[in-house]
């Protein structure tokens, strides 16, 4: 049941990648399954109906009206949406170098937990992604310990320090499919344009965290009222924008594929929007926590609402649910952030920024953008699934026929409660904790084999 | 009504009403403190923690008095900052504390909402004496009380507060107790310490002391520190005084009987003259005095809530 595979997914054959493929999975028969009389949702090939689906091996056979067959399992998906499964492309796993806060296993179950089949995992790890040998450190780790498909994204600059660049080509040749330095900017402008010169030749995306931090400096939320009534230092959005245009400015100027992480103020999104409008290839991602919650949500100072960039006015909350229904946003990312409690229950400006959201994402965003007509179904797999395996390139988010058997299925109606004990990942610090949620995953089908139960509870 | 809370963390979570229990509480144990024998026992068997991050005297020195005039048995911890980031943490602190069978935990800490975390993880009070930048209950209460003394009422008073507002706890506890007894606030300071969106805190921004003193009838003169202006926001101490100092001149244009306060320790000669802070509109050491009564109050009250609370054991 274990699917370990580092980041050769989209290009590999069948044949080798059973060479790949780790030891404690089953055998390599091939089950056949079929998913019966659920709502197909595939914006990929413009599905959305109730259709069977047949998986044989690895693979989608077929997905037709009403599928006769013999098969392995049968599984009677009436009433339920059957969707590509997710693909987060904002993921810190912390392994190697903070175990205690995540593994790649802990993470990866989380992961699965979600409905999420495969993360692109951010480079900020120790040692950091910046070179062949930590990159092979991370591929061993995951091909051991991995419960779903895990990317790697390589750094942008050595130790992540901004100061010298990796070796792009190396990286992309050892497998890694995107570059960040996630958790800082690249301050230097000419170093930054040679990343996307280079990005561009290799072929990846650059993943920009847009912050000046001569702006954002010790602050800890949003500057304004809210920062002023917690006697707080604040982050102001000129500090997200202005790096965001910088940016796609240097991208475009570069020719490269930019990617906006973590968009969160109401400039940034009209900023994108514009550049999109003239056609430079950038693509940007909202997290659950920045369209789900404003900047009121940490007056109690707690710390499950302290992140960077931090959460924002209304205005722009609102910005940014109008951004993913327009289209602006391309893609909802979990920005996945786990900490202890020693990081977090603390003094507010002592605590870490960040929370977990691999579980929490998908019943977050049916909550919060398909009950309130925001995104359409096919709009929200667009979302979740599609979008961000086109802008990695990677061939997930479809359940077209001879795709990959990622598949999950959803009861969208069923309501839960996020608690500290309904969460497998290894940290709790979840802005969703005690919230009522809609939308469980019921089954998850991980390159065509069937996850048990007991991995989703 | 009764005071329910186990806590006094600020005023922005209170009431009017609560408000006015607190300041009607103070008023009838100021007279403990003209007494030949200045004890009454509310709280004999309390044991009363100050737990001190940060250097005071006077808050520290008013809560003790304030505790011990109460009869309770009163405990001083005073850390630096600097051995707490290498040592334990705030919540493991704070339940050693309660492990003690303390009863109120009097903490003064040098980051915002620090007081917020402490009384969520313990069981026992806590009565913050100032945490960051947030807030400075019982200093705004002491001043409240003391306006309210001098001057009969809060309603419908225009009061000013001159300073460095955006670091500022008294500034803040001040603004959110004024405004909910009624009184129009003003605050006053040179643009890069007048924190973003304070307005919306339903106060009036100047930057021209003599307007914000001109109908005035009290003015809340905030200590500049500027030894610690992390920030680089301040302007120089000379010029300072020059625009924003409290001066007998300044308030020769302001009305005759303005209450003049100031939380202290002053700056002589930075926020205010030495004639204004003696002068006869200064009511500076009415305040020390009336912080005993406000602080006998408050933890009179959250005590009093604890007991009531607490399940009745046979």
């Amino acid at each position: 049941m274990v699917r370990a595979r580092a980041t050769i997914g989209a290009r590999v054959e069948n044949k080798q990648r059973v060479l790949l493929d780790s030891a404690p999975r089953s055998k390599n028969i091939e089950m056949k399954i079929i998913i019966k009389n659920g709502r197909l949702i595939d914006p990929a090939n413009k599905i959305d109906g109730v259709y069977d689906i047949l998986v044989e091996g690895a693979k989608i056979v077929k997905v037709a009206k009403d599928i006769r067959l013999a098969a392995d399992k049968v599984i009677d998906a009436a009433g339920k949406i059957v969707m590509p499964g997710l693909v987060d492309m904002h993921v810190h796993l912390r392994e190697p170098g903070r175990e205690d806060k995540e593994t790649i296993a802990t993470g990866t179950q989380a992961a699965l937990k979600g409905g999420v089949t495969s993360v692109l995992a951010m480079p900020n790890t120790e040692p950091p992604i910046d070179c062949v040998k930590a990159l092979s450190l991370e591929k061993s780790l995951i091909k051991k310990t991995a419960h779903v498909n895990v990317y790697i994204c390589g750094s942008i600059t050595k130790g992540r320090l901004g100061k010298e660049l990796v070796d792009i080509a190396q990286l992309k040749k050892e497998g890694v499919i995107a570059i960040t330095d996630d958790g800082a900017s690249v301050d230097d402008e000419g170093l930054l344009l040679e990343a996307f010169k280079q990005a561009r030749k290799a072929d990846i995306p650059v993943i920009c965290h847009c912050e000046d931090k001569a702006l954002s400096g010790k602050g800890v939320v949003n500057r304004g009222i809210v920062a002023t009534r917690m006697g707080l230092r604040g982050i102001s959005s000129e500090s997200e924008y202005q790096r965001v245009a910088r940016d796609i400015r240097l991208a475009q100027k570069a020719g490269a594929q930019v990617h906006i992480a973590h968009v969160s103020c109401k400039e940034s999104v009209e900023i994108i929007a514009k550049a999109k409008k003239s056609g430079v290839k950038v693509t940007a991602e909202a997290t659950p926590h920045h369209f789900t919650f404003s900047q009121e949500a940490v007056l109690g100072f707690d710390t499950n609402f302290k992140m960077n960039p931090p959460l924002r006015g209304k205005t722009d909350l609102a910005a940014i649910r109008e951004g993913l229904k327009n289209g602006v946003i391309d893609a909802i990312a979990s920005d996945h952030a786990p900490h202890t409690e020693n990081e977090k229950d603390i003094e507010f400006d002592r605590a870490e920024f960040g929370v977990i959201g691999l579980e929490t994402e998908l019943a977050a965003a049916i909550s919060e953008l398909v009950e309130n007509n925001i995104l359409s179904w096919p709009g929200l797999v667009e979302k979740l699934s599609l979008n961000p395996a086109k802008i990695l390139k990677i061939n997930k988010g479809s359940l077209g026929q001879g795709a990959d058997a990622d598949i999950v299925i959803i009861d969208p109606a069923k309501e839960w409660v996020v608690s500290k004990d309904s969460l497998s990942s290894k940290s709790k610090n979840s802005s969703f904790l005690g919230r009522r949620l809609k939308g469980v995953v019921e089954y998850v089908i991980l390159g065509g084999k069937l996850v048990t139960t007991e991995k989703l509870l | 009504m009764a005071w329910t809370r186990k806590d006094l963390l600020g005023l922005e979570d209170l009431s009017k009403e609560e408000i006015e229990l607190i300041l009607s509480t103070a008023d009838s144990f100021k007279e403990v403190s003209t007494r030949e024998i200045k004890k009454v026992p509310a709280l004999r068997g309390k044991t009363v923690v100050n737990l001190f991050y940060e250097p005071s005297t006077r808050t520290r020195v008013s809560f003790e008095v304030a505790a011990k005039r109460l009869s309770a048995d009163v405990i001083n911890i005073a850390t630096e900052t600097s051995s707490v980031k290498k040592g334990e943490t705030l919540i493991d602190t704070g339940r050693n504390i309660q492990a003690l069978k303390a009863d109120i935990i009097v903490m003064r800490h040098n980051y915002s909402g620090a007081a917020v975390v402490l009384a969520r993880n313990v069981d026992i009070s806590v009565v913050n004496a100032g945490d960051g930048w947030h807030e400075h209950p019982t200093q705004a209460l002491l001043d409240i009380f003391t306006l309210k003394e001098k001057l009969g009422r809060i309603a419908g008073l225009q009061v000013t507060i001159v300073g460095d507002i955006a670091h500022s706890r008294v500034a803040r506890s001040n603004i959110w107790g004024l405004t909910k007894l009624g009184a129009k606030v003003t605050v006053c300071a040179p643009e890069l310490i007048i924190p973003p969106g304070i307005e919306e805190m339903g106060v009036t921004v100047s930057d021209d002391i003599d307007q914000a003193l001109k109908n005035a009838d009290a003015v809340n003169v905030l200590r500049m520190q500027f030894e610690r202006d992390e920030d680089n926001a301040f302007p120089k101490q000379i010029e300072y005084f020059r625009d924003f100092g409290i001066t007998a001149e300044r308030l020769k244009k302001a009305k005759k009987d303005i209450v003049v306060m100031h939380p202290g320790p002053i700056n002589r000669g930075i926020e205010m003259s030495s004639e204004v802070a003696d002068g006869a509109n200064s009511v500076i050491l009415e305040q020390v005095t009336n912080g005993i009564a406000v602080r006998m109050a408050v933890l009179f009250l959250v005590a009093q809530a604890r007991d009531t609370n607490s399940p009745i054991v046979t």
